[in-house]
């Protein structure tokens, strides 16, 4: 197979950023997208120039380290499926190809197709987890949990934290990402205490981090390669207009 | 290449007496830290896997002030998170004989009796320590309807005691212990230092204080020090180039530490997974794993004869051979996994492989489908099944899958002991980046109860001994051990770039990973593994002259980050197969044709080889010193493993 790869190229936050045109040709339908752009890299480092920076680690879909927009959608044309997992018989031959980093004013471009997305990290430091010091945690099975909610908290916490919901988004919003974690957590009993204080101290942190708020278009859960569902936002919701009647206030700061 | 003998080796911190009241009492003996000199010691934690994440997180919960590193763009991105099947947890739930004792028992076994007990039972006696604080923490296990925990066995074992959730349980553990670091990084405990890399370790007067760092995205090599430094950078399984780890695993941090003292225990003992997709081109860039559970229902076999054309589904029954059915009658399809892989080499070394290249064989559940439905077999393996067919376009419920093994796991690691302290004094490794505790060879869902028991429970509480004689003495900037190791390092960085030649860095690692896979993977002979020892060094040599790396220092350089660990694979690879060679004798997962039993089982030597080869860096190219620690068995009496 062959294609016209455009790709977006950019040495760093100040330089303003261009798409460069590419062919790639001998491509076998059995590569990976980012195999394909290990041959393409292959070859400009032998040619003398710079390869194409992107991020990636697993390969296999369940580090949320890879994340590329292709042909204007996040992670590509399959659905339920990271850039890592897309494969070139998805494309035809002769296609051309238009490959740009993620789009978000949270997430500034590092270099090529790499952005920082540490603001993701932030929104969970905000509460993102159940305060249990090592050692101090109760037998197993002391607390049974519904099977129907482990696998519904199993659900939202499979999300990968790639960040496709917010390059998706019209609205840079990371709505998605942190209702995932929201309702992860909110449905154990484990994670009840600490429910109120860390939906409002989450969305507070998420509204701090830059990210936009959520109207709804749903392009978020359209490109969750985990297929993270929209009603976790209406749980989220909930829960901050819940803790917000209890008047229960965020955690001090 | 050679070695020379050294002093044996022996560990000081082993403790004795009664087994099962061996880890109580070394904790009673351990010194502790007041809570308030807690907040004036400082430990470098390097790696947010699941050993490096549990371990800074509990640091952080007692007070000491840590640093923390990981190359990734955040900490829950390490290769932990791609762990699938599941955790090993002695609780007995299932009230199927398991016990404390029979998983220490399983895994010195399993390991091939070249394991210290005592640190075996210690894991086996954490294991239901960890269930119960990943629970605590909101990891969402696989439950039954009553509400409990759900368990299922795994990789051959005959009681019911890995905890799992979905194909996704390293994702959901790495994720409650990340969770457990962002709350202690919001606490002010922990500070994090994402996509940077650690380059070099710095040791002043004999101490282990500090590393030496590049931040990827801005190039800046920088040194940080500290009281301690805890390496928790995980396997070097990489080496092979093609494996299951992440693409970004490497043994920089391990081996630099190895080149600064720290001895490099059984670097031979490499674990070969049975399935996984096989390759399908030069393209490859990685391996992916198909869980092992799938052997539950598949049937593994290939063409009888090697001419055989047939599509598979055309192939009748008298001409196949199911070969593992066929030779290990009570065990069948589930072996253990160097038994597995190993058979899966010799029939395609015998030319009845099947697919591209001939290196597969069929994993087939037409059968499993006829006997339970296709909606059963897809409840089971749904998900897996899906991957499949995304990566090799074939449709596994049509077609009988193909697999072939891969390297999967390193069982060798930087040599600690029993507080899990190296060689050199304040430098603590655990996790996978350890030799660890798995001996010759891993029990599938034991290297995630290793690097929580490591991380969350061992460590934290062992470490407290050494920083009890702390702080000790600032390390300024101007300190000529701190100079020169950074001086290093940037030296390093420009001679990779200087080089300018015509070979790219994949090239070189391709070429290194065939060479060992071929001559040190399933199977090793002297010959093949005295070629890669000649060839390896001209490799290197090569490298060095020929390697292009493009850009520049300055700014993020993928390139630059991939040369630096070909750059220790090429020297680590020279120690493995020298360990390889030295150990004649077949054991877990080191299997040498010369050793082997009338059945062509690995066939171990105790009178010679019951020890721990550790090897002592003396120069790149120089013969190493081989320090050994032998190793007895008071509880579990060495036997010969038959699976037949
Ligand atoms: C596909 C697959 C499936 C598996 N399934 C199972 C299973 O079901 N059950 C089981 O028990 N085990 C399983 N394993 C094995 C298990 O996942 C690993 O052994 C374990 O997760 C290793 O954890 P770790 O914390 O030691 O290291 P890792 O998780 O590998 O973490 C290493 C960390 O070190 C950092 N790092 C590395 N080098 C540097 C450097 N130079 N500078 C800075 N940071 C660095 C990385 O950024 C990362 O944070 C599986 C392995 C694979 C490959
Ligand atoms: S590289 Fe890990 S999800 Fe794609």
């Amino acid at each position: 197979m062959r294609f016209t790869v455009r790709v977006w190229r950019q040495t760093g936050s100040e330089d303003a950023g261009r798409l460069v045109e590419y062919d790639v040709d001998d491509v076998s339908p059995d590569m990976s997208f980012l195999e394909m752009l290990d041959v393409l890299n292959e070859r400009l480092t032998l040619r003398g120039e710079e390869p194409v920076a992107f991020d990636h680690d697993c390969r296999e879909g369940i580090c949320g380290m890879c994340g590329l927009t292709i042909n204007g959608v996040a992670h590509g044309p399959r659905r339920a499926t990271t850039t890592c997992q897309l494969h070139m018989r998805e494309f035809t031959d002769g296609d051309t190809i238009v490959v740009e980093p993620w789009r978000a004013a949270p997430f500034p471009v590092v270099r090529d197709l790499v952005v920082d997305r540490g603001a993701l990290d932030e929104v969970v430091r905000a509460g993102g987890y159940v305060s249990v010091s090592t050692g101090s945690a109760p037998e197993a099975h002391a607390t049974p949990v519904a099977r129907a909610d482990a696998d519904k908290a199993f659900e939202s916490a499979a999300c990968i934290g790639c960040g496709a919901c917010v390059a998706a988004c019209p609205n840079g919003s990371a709505m998605l990402f942190t209702a995932a974690k929201v309702t992860h957590l909110g449905r154990l009993p484990q994670g009840a205490p600490e429910r109120d204080t860390r939906a409002l101290d989450m969305l507070a942190a998420h509204d701090e981090a830059g990210f936009g708020g959520c109207t709804n278009t749903g392009e978020c859960t359209a490109v969750c390669p985990k297929g993270i569902p929209l009603a976790d936002i209406a749980q989220f919701n909930q829960d901050v207009l819940r803790a917000s009647l209890r008047g229960a206030g965020g955690r001090p700061a | 290449m050679r070695y020379d003998e050294g002093e044996p080796l022996v560990d000081r911190a082993a403790p004795d007496g009664p087994l099962e009241t061996r880890w109580e009492r070394a904790r009673f003996g351990t010194r502790l830290v007041n809570p308030a000199n807690r907040r004036r010691l400082r430990v470098i934690v390097v790696g947010t896997g699941l050993a490096g994440a549990s371990a800074a997180a509990t640091l952080g919960e007692l007070g000491y002030r840590v640093s923390s590193f990981c190359y990734q763009d955040s900490p829950r991105r390490a290769h932990s998170i791609a762990a699938q099947g599941g955790i090993n947890a002695a609780k007995n739930y299932r009230n199927d004989g398991d016990s404390v004792y029979r998983l220490f028992y399983d895994t010195v076994k399993g390991g091939d009796f070249r394991a210290r007990e005592s640190n075996v039972y210690r894991l086996a006696e954490i294991s239901t320590a960890i269930i119960d604080q990943c629970v605590a923490q909101g990891v969402p296990f696989a439950r039954e309807y009553g509400g409990l925990l759900d368990t299922r066995s795994f990789g051959g074992a005959q009681v019911s005691r890995t905890f799992y959730a979905r194909g996704q349980t390293g994702q959901q553990l790495l994720l409650g212990a990340y969770q457990a670091l962002s709350r202690q990084i919001a606490a002010g405990t922990v500070t994090m230092h994402p996509r940077t890399e650690m380059l070099d370790l710095v040791v002043v007067d004999g101490r282990a204080r500090g590393v030496v760092i590049r931040d990827l995205v801005t190039g800046e090599v920088s040194t940080h020090t500290a009281d301690a430094v805890v390496l928790a950078t995980g396997g070097y399984g990489n080496v092979f180039h093609l494996s299951t780890n992440a693409k970004g695993c490497n043994a920089t941090a391990i081996w630099r530490a190895h080149r600064r003292g720290a001895l490099f225990a059984n670097p031979c003992y490499t674990q070969i997974h049975p399935t996984c997709i096989p390759v399908s081109g030069d393209h490859q860039s990685k391996l992916t794993l198909m869980s092992e559970s799938l052997r539950n229902d598949g049937r593994v076999w290939v063409p009888v004869d090697p001419d055989e054309r047939r599509a598979p589904g055309d192939i009748p029954a008298e001409d196949r051979d199911y070969y593992l059915e066929r030779t290990y009658p009570s065990f069948g399809n589930l072996v253990p996994r160097d038994i597995a892989s190993r058979a899966a080499k010799k029939v395609c070394d015998d030319g009845r492989g099947v697919g591209p290249g001939g290196l597969g064989v069929y994993l087939d559940f037409a059968d499993a489908i006829d006997r339970l439905g296709r909606e059963a077999v897809e409840t089971r393996y749904g998900n897996l099944f899906e991957m499949y067919q995304r990566i090799t376009g074939e449709d596994p419920y049509q077609v009988p899958m193909r697999i072939y093994p891969a390297v999967h796991y390193t069982m060798g690691g930087l040599w600690v002991d029993y507080d899990l302290q190296s060689t050199i004094p304040g430098l603590f490794v655990i996790g996978e980046a350890n030799f660890s505790d798995h001996g010759a060879n891993r029990l599938g869902a034991s290297a995630l109860m290793q690097g929580l028991a490591d991380g969350y429970f061992v460590l934290p509480n062992t470490i407290a001994g050494y920083l009890a004689d702390g702080p000790f003495p600032e390390v300024t900037d101007a300190h000529p051990d701190l100079v020169a190791a950074r001086s290093d390092v940037e030296e390093r960085v420009r001679r990779l770039l200087s080089v300018e030649g015509d070979r790219t860095v994949d090239s070189f690692h391709r070429e290194l990973g065939s060479l060992l896979w071929d001559h040190c993977g399933m199977e090793r002979t002297e010959e093949g593994l005295r070629h890669a020892l000649e060839r390896i060094p001209e490799l290197r040599a090569e490298f060095w002259r020929r390697v292009r790396v493009p850009g520049s220092g300055e700014g993020l350089n993928q390139s630059l980050e991939r040369a630096g660990r070909v750059a220790d694979f090429l020297e680590l690879a020279e120690l493995l197969c020298l360990d390889a060679l030295h150990r004649t004798e077949s054991c877990g997962g080191h299997f040498r044709a010369e050793s082997q039993t009338p059945d062509g089982e690995a066939l171990r030597r105790d009178d010679e080889f019951a020890y721990v080869a550790a090897w002592e860096y003396t120069g790149t190219g120089t013969p190493p010193l081989l320090r050994r620690e032998s190793l007895t068995f008071e509880h579990v009496e060495p036997t010969q493993r038959s699976y037949q």
